[in-house]
């Protein structure tokens, strides 16, 4: 189980998440929505101890993950797979070699064996035979898919993924969509996906929850959340160019107009 | 007038803090970076690669540095030494002055500016595209990933090539000394041993390894600490190499004085 509770986080004195609470059941699929840069990569990293909270806490099996160091912190690590937004491929290793990182890194040497996994999770994100290829040889959605083979390489009990289907065709983002519900439902693995795509978030969720202004505003199922009452959600779910997202982001645009950001400020300093 | 003079404090401030910030941040993944070393399995492997990076690939360079320093020093002084009919001593002079002075300190900064600098761009790379992140997620501390492999191959590598540039900038001082202007084989030879003892070499060293742990480790920090894309990873370069140079210019005049009056 995954809980969150009051997490804070800003960069250069810019609140991006702003004491918000959710709790990830273990074995359920959490789909987190919002708008671009409302932080949704932020809270992803702070559940794997790459960011540490303000304040608050991230209880991974209620352990609070920020305070792990070491050996104790990467023993939960293994047990966690991720997908980053950009891939984040190592390129001065082959496709192999990123694929099989933690099995290189951490000896494990019957190579025979080390390749048929490699093989297996290629196969399973829908890549075969690019194994000696460098990242710098792949598209951007083959890259994304060699990130997911890499982030199951160690068979995780948990999977986070950030933007699993943007940059893939549309057939391609349905086998990942199919591959999520997969792990799932045959390794009951715990997963969160932070997604845009409305299609690829009701299909795989069990829950839905939307990020906004660095609190979660609203839990439920996808059921639910069709049938939501706040207008920030429904807005955002029916991807409207008019309502009160729109509305309340463009008078800080003007705002910030007569007084500059303080992040702005210390970005360039 | 009065709000100038407490933004120019308060800037001051921020900019002492920030500095410290940095001196403590590089001084901590230093210490860090030792402790790593002596913790097994070791990695052996990208040890070697980096030795080839850095030291191997830097062989071309570091023999032209060398041995055009060599000739030149040769030069200077044999027009210096000629008015006072002492000009066996370019054997002597160019001997010291590459064993004690430039051979560490031209390969250091040939070396800051060639591996320094591809460590950084290399090490900043992958911060800017979370792949340091995703080491972390992959449970590998990238202290030990990427920044052991670098110190030791850097550690290894310049003192030899520092001895190496010592050679060669002999070689070039012999070049002239014995082919222009006539000084005889043996007696360059006999000059040159003579002059030398053992202590000149080893202060040059000492300098070198010294010189190696701040190439390595401002590289390896600057690219930890470089953000916003790729206007950042050329900005981190360029810090990486001025800070280095400076702190390696600095550090051989500490090391300098201090062999002066202790020996
Ligand atoms: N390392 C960092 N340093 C400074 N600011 C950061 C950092 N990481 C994120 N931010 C800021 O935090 C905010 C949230 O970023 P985040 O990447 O989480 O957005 P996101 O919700 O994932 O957006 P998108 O959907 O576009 O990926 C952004 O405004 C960004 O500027
Ligand atoms: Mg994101």
């Amino acid at each position: 189980m995954i809980e969150i509770i009051n997490l804070t986080k800003s960069f250069s004195g810019r609140k991006v998440l702003d004491n918000l609470n959710l709790t990830i059941r273990t074995g359920e699929t959490m789909v987190i929505i919002g708008g671009s840069g409302c932080g949704k990569s932020v809270l992803l990293k702070h559940m794997m101890g790459i960011l540490k909270p303000e304040s608050g806490q991230v209880m991974i099996d209620n352990q609070d993950i920020a305070r792990l160091q070491g050996e104790r912190l990467d023993e939960i690590r293994v047990k966690f797979g991720m997908l980053f937004q950009g891939a984040a491929l190592f390129d001065s290793l082959t496709v192999f070699e990123n694929v099989a990182f933690t099995a290189l890194e951490h000896g494990m040497h019957d190579e025979a064996k080390v390749h048929a996994k490699v093989r297996e999770k290629l196969a399973l994100v829908g890549l075969r035979g690019i194994e000696r290829m460098k990242p710098a040889e792949l598209s951007g959605g083959m890259r994304k898919r060699v990130g997911l083979a890499r982030a199951l390489f160690t068979d995780p009990e948990t999977v986070l993924y950030d933007e699993p289907t943007t940059g893939l065709d549309p057939i391609m983002a349905d086998v990942i969509n199919d591959l999520i519900i997969q792990m799932h439902e045959r390794f009951s693995v715990t997963s969160v996906a932070v997604t845009h795509d409305m299609t690829s978030a009701y299909k795989i969720a069990d829950r839905i929850a939307m990020l906004y202004e660095g609190k979660i505003i609203e839990v439920g199922t996808p059921d639910e959340i069709k049938k939501t009452s706040n207008p920030v959600v429904a807005q955002f779910i029916r991807g409207e160019a008019e309502g009160p997202i729109t509305r309340t982001s463009r008078l800080r645009d003007m705002q910030d107009h007569h007084e500059e950001a303080p992040y702005e400020r210390a970005d360039r300093a | 007038m009065h709000t100038s003079l407490v933004e120019r404090f308060g800037g001051f401030g921020t900019r002492f803090m920030s500095l410290l910030r940095y001196v403590g941040g590089a001084v901590l993944l230093f210490v860090e970076t030792v402790l790593w070393c002596f913790v097994p399995p070791f990695r052996w492997r990208h040890v070697l690669h980096q030795m080839m990076q850095i030291g191997v690939a830097s062989l071309p360079i570091v023999f032209l540095t060398s041995i055009f320093t060599g000739i030149v020093l040769a030069l200077q002084s044999a027009y210096q030494l000629q008015q006072i009919s002492a000009r066996l001593y370019i054997a002597n002079l160019v001997a010291l002055s590459m064993t004690r002075e430039l051979g560490p300190v031209l390969t250091a900064l040939v070396v800051a500016g060639r591996c320094g600098a591809s460590i950084t761009a290399e090490i900043g790379t992958m911060k800017v595209t979370e792949q340091i992140d995703a080491l972390q997620t992959l449970a590998t501390n990238p202290v030990r990933y990427l920044v052991v492999p670098r110190f030791l191959a850097t550690l290894i590598m310049l003192p030899l090539l520092t001895v190496y540039a010592d050679v060669i900038g002999m070689f070039g001082g012999y070049m002239v000394g014995v082919w222009k202007l006539g000084i005889g084989h043996g007696v360059y030879i006999n000059m040159t041993e003579s002059s030398l003892m053992l202590k000149d070499v080893t202060t040059g060293l000492i300098k070198s390894v010294a010189f190696s742990v701040i190439i390595s480790i401002i590289g390896c920090y600057q690219g930890f600490v470089t953000g916003g894309g790729a206007e950042g990873v050329g900005r981190a370069t360029t810090v990486s190499v001025v800070t280095s140079f400076i702190l390696i210019i600095s550090a051989d005049c500490l090391f300098t004085a201090l062999f002066y009056f202790a020996f």
